[in-house]
């Protein structure tokens, strides 16, 4: 279980009081109406999935009820940095996993 | 040699050391027709699909780590064909005939064992969709059948089906052909089998980049031990297929997430089939060594770390205790975590991509083991046709622009 720290909250909280909410920064296109199949199809269905650092949306549920975004890398899962919307990603040296 | 009676015989007066290897090692040569990424149960049984349909003997199969020691080595075994849409329902039942035959093709025990697996209903939401399952499943000429909790509990007399738990048992659909198969035996008797007929398996090999020409084709891969040209590659990577078509500059809509399952310490036969249930999550048989084999779901989070959370485990293992009564006092003797490759609409991908002479098959997410010999059959086709099977077709990447999904992310049995 990973223990995540809420920005809102200033809180380190076990995941079971957060919902994962999938690849942060994907942006939802202004007009859907004018986007092609291609952009369309990318922004609904293509993901990164990166093996290695990775920016992701958690809800913390059980807490303020806010979403936020955390720096993870995913083959060690220890999470790097977490920051809320509208913040730049951080820099982080890139966390090599076990 | 082949196994046989007398062989059986004879290797036993000697002490059964004269058996050879069951496949050969060889180093990579400079140049194949076919090279296929990934050494488990699917890409080996590509393999031999396209030496034994095909015809086509310069073909690799370059495995990063060992045989079968990624998810065919760490899945729980069950095979059905019991899925919703009439697409998936084909291209499983296509595996479950496969499979039906399989032990005696590959001339090796893949301990198929039809015990029957069996859906759990538990209120009217469940009975609603289960039963719809089961109409949409004998149309489609697939055998499935309901169940009362009676009929249920006659079957599995594991079963708690007494009212009065949190979850009470309503009914379930019976698939009497599922069941199980060894998965240590799906990989070496395929590799053993595509050995035998010519095709190179390469070990301890990892792919590190994909060629291509001029001309943006496939030309080659380069490896850990040296480079290959081919101008046909397969991937069959499975939860590292992101990973793998990023060589290739090809995105996927695809996230790789921690599947967990876990085994109790070994007892006497006591379940006699596979018991699933979708909404409390759990699912368990009982291996032929006597432990019982428990699947549980997935972690919230993608991650290719090869381990699942302990709370995804408890969740699971509560309503095993709340479903089977009699195993609560079991032990648990290990715990371990696969990589799975979860598709947005939860069935797989198969067949061309973007780049010419790339093809991929992945996107098996949480159910691919039972697939494997139809996966492989349909895939061998579209790689050595050039243009997909007509049961693989439906599953191609361009579904997701065309909006063409197939989607079982419900209406698959376990929820994902």
């Amino acid at each position: 279980m990973l223990l995540i720290p809420c920005p809102w909250c200033a809180l380190e909280r076990p995941e079971i009081e957060f919902r994962h909410g999938g690849e942060a920064h994907v942006v939802r296109p202004p007009d859907p109406a004018a986007v092609s199949d291609a952009a369309g199809t990318e922004f609904l269905y293509f993901r990164s999935n990166p093996k290695g650092l990775y920016a992701e949306r958690w809800r913390h549920v059980s807490g303020c009820g806010r979403f936020f975004n955390v720096l993870r890398d995913t083959v060690s899962d220890r999470i790097l940095a977490a920051y809320k919307p509208g913040e730049p990603q951080p820099e982080v040296a890139r966390e090599v996993g076990p | 040699m082949r196994f046989s009676f007398l062989n059986v015989m004879r290797q036993a007066l000697s002490h059964n050391e004269g058996w050879p290897e069951q496949w050969r090692s060889p180093e990579p040569k400079a140049a194949y027709d076919a090279v296929i990424v990934g050494g488990g149960g699917h890409g080996l049984a590509t393999a031999y699909y396209l030496a034994r349909e095909h015809g086509l003997t310069r073909v690799a199969v370059l495995e990063k780590g060992w045989l079968g020691g990624g998810n065919t080595g760490r899945n729980t075994t069950i095979l059905r064909s019991n899925y919703l849409w009439e697409e998936s329902a084909a291209l499983y039942e296509h595996a479950l005939k496969l499979w039906e035959g399989l032990s005696r093709d590959l001339n090796y025990n893949v301990m198929y064992s039809a015990r029957g697996v069996m859906m759990l209903a538990h209120n009217v939401h469940d009975v609603q969709v289960v039963k719809r399952h089961v109409h949409a499943n004998r149309l489609a000429g697939v055998d499935n059948e309901w169940l009362t909790p009676g009929e249920a509990k006659a079957f599995c007399p594991l079963l708690n089906i007494s009212p009065a738990i949190r979850y009470p048992i309503v009914g379930a659909a019976l698939q009497r052909r599922g069941g199980t198969a060894r998965h240590d035996a799906v990989a070496w008797g395929y590799a053993r089998a595509a050995s035998a007929r010519g095709v190179d398996i390469i070990q301890n090999c990892e792919m590190t980049a994909i060629r291509r020409d001029a001309s943006g084709a496939v030309s080659g891969v380069e490896t850990t031990r040296g480079a290959i040209a081919a101008k046909t590659v397969g991937v069959v990577a499975a939860g590292h297929t992101s990973v793998v078509m990023a060589m290739a500059g090809v995105r996927m809509p695809l996230e790789s997430y921690p599947l967990q399952a876990l085994v109790s310490e070994p007892v006497k036969p006591m379940m006699p089939c596979v018991v699933m249930s979708n909404i409390i999550h759990a699912y368990m048989s009982q291996s032929d060594k006597g432990e019982m084999v428990i699947g549980a779901g997935t972690d919230a989070y993608n991650s290719y770390s090869q381990t699942g959370g302990l709370h995804i485990a408890e969740h699971t293992l509560e309503a095993i205790c709340e479903l089977f009564p009699a195993v609560r006092r079991l032990r648990m003797l290990r715990n371990w975590g696969g990589v799975v490759d979860v598709t947005p609409d939860r069935s797989p991908i198969i067949g061309r991509t973007p780049v010419p002479g790339l093809y991929v098959n992945c996107g098996w997410g949480t159910g691919g083991f039972k697939a494997t010999p139809g996966s492989g059959h349909v895939f061998a086709h579209t790689i050595a046709r050039g243009e997909p099977h007509p049961l693989a077709a439906p599953f191609a990447l361009d579904r997701f622009r065309a909006g063409r999904l197939i989607d079982e992310a419900a209406a698959a049995a376990v929820a994902h």
